[in-house]
């Protein structure tokens, strides 16, 4: 299927100061595509969950944003450290953020399962000691 | 309610958007953690909330809030308030504290955004 468009953003630990930045500019681009009301507000809302997660709780990683004709594609990849135990980990109030992102008024364990809750389709794989990758559809029209 | 209406009843101070004022507000939620926010928010509101840092400001700006009350008195740093101001957001401060706050707000008729709960009050799903 044709592309629309394609971007790439690192994200690196800890950075909290510029955290989100990636999700920003995701939504300005998918607003210049004509995407919007609840599909962008969907996308948006997953787009900065899952990069706070790269920024509290991976070594580093990378976020993509795809636009195909029919959906809209997240996908954020990093270096580790992966996650032990995936269900435990998409539990609503499950956390192991650090007193930082608390202190910034994350950390509630909410993350995964708004994902999930956003996304048309969501996948997630962990390996630890590899890292973590998520994929997430949003369907258009 | 329109903003202006929420300034008088809380006596609060304008910091941004002093020209949308007459924009009207239907419902607020109220929250120091994000996570709960981005969470269970998804309509156009007013969020009540006592933490200033940038994070609250995106926060608006994923979930398309348009009008921010801190409260307290507190004032967020000039950059935070500019990136508040590029988004068209409208940013209020009340002396009054989040409880008091959102008293105020209820009395007045305003209502809190409606959360899907998916278990009863016998805490069964
Ligand atoms: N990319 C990741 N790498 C390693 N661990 C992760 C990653 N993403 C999530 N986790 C683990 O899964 C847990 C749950 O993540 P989730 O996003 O649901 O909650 P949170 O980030 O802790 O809090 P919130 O999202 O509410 O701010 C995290 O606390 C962390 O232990
Ligand atoms: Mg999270």
């Amino acid at each position: 299927m044709t592309e629309l468009i394609r971007s790439s953003y690192p994200v690196e630990t800890a950075d909290y100061a510029s955290a989100g930045s990636a999700s920003a500019d995701i939504k300005r681009k998918l607003k210049q595509l004509g995407i919007t009301g609840d599909v962008l507000r969907r996308v948006s809302v997953a787009s900065y969950e899952v990069e706070l997660n790269l920024v509290i709780h991976s070594l580093g990683g990378e976020l993509t944003l795809s636009v195909f004709p029919e959906y809209v594609q997240l996908v954020s990849a990093d270096r580790g450290p992966g996650i032990p135990d995936l269900s435990l980990a998409m539990r609503e109030g499950w956390s192991t953020a650090n007193d930082e992102a608390r202190s910034l008024g994350f950390g509630a364990g909410m993350g995964l399962p708004n994902m999930k809750r956003n996304a048309d389709d969501f996948d997630i794989q962990s390996e630890v000691g590899v890292g973590t990758t998520i994929t997430m559809k949003f369907k258009l029209a | 309610m329109t903003i202006q209406d929420m300034v008088r009843v809380l006596n609060a101070r304008v910091l941004i958007g002093e020209e949308k004022l007459d924009m009207p507000v239907y419902t607020a939620c109220c929250s120091d953690l994000m996570s709960d926010v981005l969470a269970f928010v998804d309509e156009k509101t007013v969020l009540i909330t006592g933490l200033t840092n940038p994070h609250v400001v995106r926060t608006s700006e994923m979930l398309d809030l348009k009008c921010l009350v801190f409260v307290r008195g507190k004032v967020p740093s000039e950059e935070i308030l500019d990136s508040a101001e590029e988004q068209g957001l409208v940013v209020i401060t009340t002396k009054a504290t989040a409880f008091t706050a959102c008293g105020l707000l209820y009395a007045e008729g305003l209502r809190g955004v409606p959360v899907p709960l998916e278990w009863d009050m016998e805490g069964k799903k």
